[in-house]
């Protein structure tokens, strides 16, 4: 075999990306064009995770529209405030404040709350799920179904599957919105962090349905509806939906509801130690007291220094 | 080595625009096709963009071809030597294009880079070497092609721009409804064969 035939392959294809790579190198010196230095700055100042939670292709787009002035300076949801600040200081602008927002799952039907139709053994993916009969082998077709697409698409470890039902950890979440483009049920939702009263539940069945399927499911009793003084919940589609520009946080909905499908710790933990007091009142008198009336006029007292700190965030 | 081929200019222009058109005919650069014609002002960059560094790369990949690799005996590592040509010319354009031309780097913006994986562009270079073209024919066809593929997209995008408006069935909604008319649009350019013979 002649050597040539290898050889000369080798050095031309060989030579060729050598010369055309120094070509390159060379060109890049003398095409060098001088970039705006507060971009590195910026760059240097966002989180680098590339997730495109602000709408722009990834953190090198975001920082040449906040260079360019199209884009806030805080328009990074997950730097949040921080990264803000920093940005707003190479920018030489003031900050304004934003609320931090978190990812909240609408759906609290966890294992041992809801039932199941079938026993899926297929790809652990939600979305593969959802195409089988029914949406998936929840009883309800509108439920988590716990396979954890969300848990894949975080890229900030902040959401987990926890007794079938995902579960966001809001002290890692971003609100990037990731989980939200990953759910096939349209689950996940943005929420101000601060406001802590939240409805746990997306099921668009009538009442019937719900109360068949699942023990924390909204049955679309429009309780909470009646009950708000500030005129921030409704019932729509089946379920309750809170208007969170309105919402004081004040959790009496959260209290009232029958089905605790809305969710506000405040309010949830206050409503078990008042109903402890009235048990223990009742086991204290022997004889059966008016227990539901008990917690429901003492409700707005007690909650009144809660709401007001919270309106007073709104105010800001 | 063959004869080099140099036949009517002006009819291996329209040859390469409408009978052999690179996206409808040949079903070459269809990413790009189904990519970037969702808006008319992206589809025309794109369009630009690949005239423009397809008729450099049908130059450049001549002078690879018949000076380096025929020269050599080495012609069947076109398809490598083609990629790595047109791989870094795309890159020299765009590095040039910045520094001379910031408003039509702009304006090309993304697309640019992305035709380096437009498969048109390596298709123009190794049609024109089967063909054993002249330069000067295979600077044309390569032209043509180009030019062949942004009228294609072009006039594809002003179709899905339209089509955004209507009430399309919804599992047809999106990618499936622009194969759909991508393939009533290869069977219009159909008609054009057989109008000019080479």
């Amino acid at each position: 075999m002649d050597i040539t035939s290898i050889l000369y392959p080798v050095l031309c294809v060989g030579g060729l990306g050598v010369v055309l790579g120094a070509g390159l190198g060379y060109a890049g010196k003398i095409f060098e064009v001088k970039e705006d230095p507060r971009l590195e700055q910026v760059l240097e100042c966002l989180p680098g995770a590339n997730c495109g939670g602000c709408g722009y292709p990834g953190c090198s787009g975001m920082a040449s529209a906040i260079v360019s002035g199209k884009a806030p300076v805080n328009g990074c949801p997950v730097g949040g405030a921080k990264s803000a600040a920093a940005i707003a200081k190479v920018m030489g602008v003031a900050v304004e404040e934003t609320a931090p927002k978190v990812a909240f799952v609408k759906c609290h039907g966890t294992c041992d709350k809801s039932v199941n139709k079938y026993v899926y053994e297929g790809i652990s993916d939600c979305a593969m799920a959802n195409q089988l009969a029914g949406g998936g082998a929840k009883g309800c077709s509108f439920g988590c179904l716990g396979l954890g697409s969300c848990v894949k698409a975080c890229a900030f470890d902040a959401i987990h599957i926890v007794d079938g039902v995902a579960k966001v950890d809001e002290t890692k979440c971003t609100s990037c919105g990731n989980c939200v483009k990953a759910c096939p049920k349209h689950l996940i939702e943005i929420v101000p962090q601060a406001q802590q009263t939240r409805v746990a539940c997306s099921s668009q069945d009538t009442g019937k349905e719900v109360m068949a399927n699942c023990q924390v499911g909204c049955i679309a009793c429009r309780i909470c509806e009646k009950n708000c003084k500030f005129d921030a919940i409704y019932v729509i589609n089946n379920v309750a939906v809170i208007d969170y520009t309105k919402c004081k946080d004040c959790g009496l909905c959260a209290m009232k509801c029958p089905k605790h499908a809305i969710e506000n710790p405040k309010a949830i933990a206050m409503a078990e130690k008042l109903a402890q007091n009235a048990a223990a009142k009742v086991e204290a008198a022997k004889k059966p007291a008016p227990v539901a009336e008990a917690p429901a006029t003492e409700a707005p007292a007690t909650e009144a220094p809660a709401s007001s700190t919270s309106s007073e965030h709104i105010n800001d | 080595m063959d004869q080099l081929v140099q036949p009517n200019l002006i009819m291996l222009i329209l040859f390469a625009i409408f009978v052999n058109n690179y996206v409808l005919s040949q079903f070459l650069g269809i990413c790009p096709f189904l990519g970037v014609s969702k808006k008319l002002e992206t589809a025309v960059g794109m369009g630009v963009a690949v005239i423009f560094v397809i008729t450099l790369s049908s130059a450049v990949t001549y002078f690879v071809y018949h000076l380096l690799l025929v020269n050599l005996h080495i012609e069947y590592l076109y398809n490598i030597a083609f990629i790595l040509v047109i791989a870094a010319l795309v890159q020299l354009v765009e590095m040039f294009l910045k520094k001379s031309s910031p408003s039509l780097y702009q304006a090309l913006g993304v697309y640019l880079p992305l035709i380096t994986t437009n498969c048109a562009v390596l298709g123009v270079a190794v049609v024109n070497m089967q063909n054993n073209y002249t330069f000067i024919a295979s600077v044309l066809n390569g032209f043509g092609g180009a030019t062949g593929f942004a009228l294609s997209i072009i006039l594809f995008a002003g179709i899905r721009e339209r089509m955004a408006f209507n009430n399309i069935p919804k599992p047809f909604q999106g990618f499936p409804i622009a194969l759909v008319s991508a393939t009533l649009m290869s069977l219009a350019f159909l008609g054009f064969q057989g109008l000019i013979q080479l």
